[in-house]
């Protein structure tokens, strides 16, 4: 199944993505709740492999890598169970995780098993720009995996302008300097630095993340953005017992007009 | 600098970088733009040099251990860090990052802490300079620490439990690199070793060398030869070996012992030797050797010395080890309890169950018969007393 590229799409917008971690609620929930959630209405994937220490992690995420890996979940198995992605899925999907277990699965490995299950680019939060270029950044283009990089109200323009250049899909621009699960307040300054970066014209679409966690705060972020990303609040839903059985009632309570 | 230093991309060989969240980076970018300039301020020296003499009660002695050095047949020195305020090399640490951390204007101090040391040596500090300190402790070292956490509340330090992961010092750091994370402006973080993002291996290792200094002119005294046979030291993440090693560096002819925490055996599954059981991998902040599952998941290390108990080690010394210029080995719980007891009574000096593990190497050595020797007795081994009156029955 060929993937749509809604980001170079100009008119598409207001995108709603959805993290989830792999394994959790339970090992073999990863491609159901996938595919649930493309018929629910989300518009692209960010799909966690758990690690034993997320430093950029809030308390939630931290629970939802915590369970997942005593589930037994591994990036091995994750590939495994993705193999059966692209005759499920049609949504862009991203694989978002730490860097040392890519970096023990093999970086090339990685980007080579992306690609063999269609997944579109990864999220890697610790692996950081200057080692991306140097090191790694000539197998994710030999694979066609993009490597997504995070923005923060600190970030520099300088640093924007590189960013951007290395950029392939989009850029994650994070509500706040904040670790994940924290509720996004649109306030004067965030309103402002949102403008600063819609303003300087990037070449890739900005997705906002972290803070994002229902229909206020995705519309505010969605006015400055392409669109945003909804993780711990979703998390949270899935340690519901029905998760399910919520999951459609959660993307149209977002995405309705 | 030298091969063995940090280069200025903040790799020392294949090892160290600074691998960090995106919200992390302004924060240790100041630190890496503007660490070696304010290192080199006079009005900076000048503090640390006075706090170090005055209030850490620096230099620390270099003392031939006469009846332990008859027992082994070589001259062994002891370099006394327990003597410092506070009973450890940390304090050398976190005199030099406070001073740092004024500077840069921070208001607000963070650390982690294992046992509680490092968090005892930056609560110190902080009461010194009257800034906020929050220390980060895993939920079970809290319970284990009691006396230390106490020191820390009657400094003014706040104690905040770790209570994700195994709720011991990894989690601690993790909780601490994510305070940092969420206070992006007026908070520096103290790191208590020689890990963590570039520049902190670097500062660190500066900072610690002071013991190494010292040595050199102490050793050159008493012998007429500032280079010595052996150094050892004990390492966890790597900091008291870190000082201990650095002026010694370039003298190839010294040869530098690094002991790690072995715990009930390098096989038992229970152990802390992480250049034996670890490999290359990030942890922290920094590219290193570290102890990990196939899938790159952080193994839970085990030592009874708290200090030691860390899966990983600083950069410097995973690229010491394999260059083959430090020689890294372990040594079992048992073997250091031994040998902590055997200097207590051989010397009258109880140390820290760190530093036990490198006295406990004199065992596995031959020699000649005079033979310089230098150990790091970087700590003393009040916090331990019940570790050891529980060991040995007393």
């Amino acid at each position: 199944m060929q993937t749509q590229d809604i980001f170079k799409n100009n008119a598409s917008k207001g995108l709603l993505s959805i993290y989830y971690t792999a394994g959790y609620p339970n090992l073999d929930s990863t491609i159901a709740i996938a595919e649930k959630l493309e018929q629910a209405g989300a518009d692209f994937l960010e799909i966690g492999f758990p690690y034993s220490d997320p430093v950029a992690d809030g308390p939630v995420i931290q629970h939802s890598s915590e369970v997942a890996l005593k589930n037994g979940m591994t990036l091995q198995l994750l590939f495994q169970q993705l193999e059966a992605l692209r005759s499920r899925v049609s949504i862009p999907v991203f694989l978002m995780g730490y860097f040392n277990t890519v970096l023990q699965y093999g970086v090339e490995n990685f980007c080579k098993s992306c690609q063999a299950v269609g997944v579109n680019g990864a999220i890697i939060p610790d692996l950081p720009m200057y080692e991306y270029e140097e090191l790694y950044q000539d197998i994710f283009k030999q694979y066609s995996i993009s490597n997504i990089f995070l923005i923060t109200p600190q970030t520099s323009p300088e640093r924007i302008r590189k960013i951007d250049d290395l950029s392939q899909s989009f850029i994650y621009l994070l509500s706040s300097n904040a670790t994940t699960g924290k509720n996004l307040k649109v306030g004067e300054q965030a309103a402002q630095y949102f403008q600063r970066l819609k303003d300087m014209n990037l070449k890739n679409p900005l997705v906002i993340g972290f803070g994002i966690s229902d229909k206020d705060t995705f519309q505010k972020a969605t006015n400055y953005a392409k669109g945003a990303i909804i993780g711990s609040a979703f998390v949270r839903l899935l340690s519901d017992e029905n998760y399910m059985d919520k999951i459609e009632s959660f993307i149209k309570s977002i995405k309705t007009q | 600098m030298s091969k063995y230093n940090v280069n200025e991309k903040g790799y020392y060989g294949p090892f160290g970088g600074a691998y960090i969240p995106e919200m992390l980076y302004p924060n240790v970018e100041e630190l890496q733009k503007k660490y070696l300039e304010i290192m080199q301020e006079e009005s900076f020296q000048q503090e640390f040099q006075e706090l170090l003499k005055d209030y850490v009660g620096r230099p620390s002695p270099l003392y031939l251990a006469k009846r332990l050095s008859a027992r082994y047949g070589a001259n062994i020195f002891l370099k006394r860090e327990d003597l410092n305020h506070t009973g450890a090399h940390k304090i050398n640490n976190t005199i030099g990052q406070i001073l740092l951390a004024e500077r840069l204007g921070k208001k607000r101090i963070i650390a982690e802490t294992g046992a509680g040391q490092h968090g005892v040596a930056t609560a110190t500090v902080c009461a010194l300079k009257g800034l906020e300190c929050v220390v980060y402790m895993g939920e079970i070292d809290i319970q284990r620490q009691a006396p230390n956490v106490a020191r820390m509340k009657m400094m003014g330090a706040t104690v905040v439990a770790a209570q994700s992961g195994s709720k011991t010092l990894k989690d601690a750091t993790n909780e601490a690199l994510r305070d940092w994370i969420n206070n992006p402006v007026d908070t520096h973080y103290i790191i208590g070793s020689v890990v963590g993002p570039h520049p902190y291996p670097d500062l660190v290792a500066r900072f610690q060398s002071i013991i190494s200094e010292e040595t050199k002119k102490q050793l050159a005294e008493k012998t007429g030869n500032s280079l010595p046979d052996y150094v050892l030291a004990c390492v966890g993440g790597g900091s008291n070996a870190a000082g201990m090693f650095y002026h010694f560096l370039e003298d190839e002819q010294v040869q530098l012992i690094a002991v790690e925490a072995a715990g009930h055996g390098v096989d038992s599954g229970e152990s802390a030797a992480t250049t034996a059981l670890g490999n290359e991998g990030v942890l922290h902040g920094s590219r290193s050797i570290l102890m990990q599952t196939e899938d790159g998941q952080v193994v839970e290390p085990y030592s009874i010395s708290a200090g030691l108990d860390y899966p990983g080690i600083g950069p410097q010394h995973a690229w010491l080890y394999k260059s083959g210029r430090g020689k890294y080995v372990s040594i079992t719980d048992d073997e250091a309890m031994e040998a902590g007891l055997l200097l207590t009574k051989l010397e009258g000096i109880i140390p820290a169950i760190e530093s036990s593990h490198a006295l406990a190497y004199l065992e596995k050595m031959t020699f000649q018969g005079n033979e310089n020797v230098v150990i790091c007795l970087s700590g003393r081994g009040d916090k331990d007393l019940d570790n050891y009156m529980k060991y040995f029955g007393f």
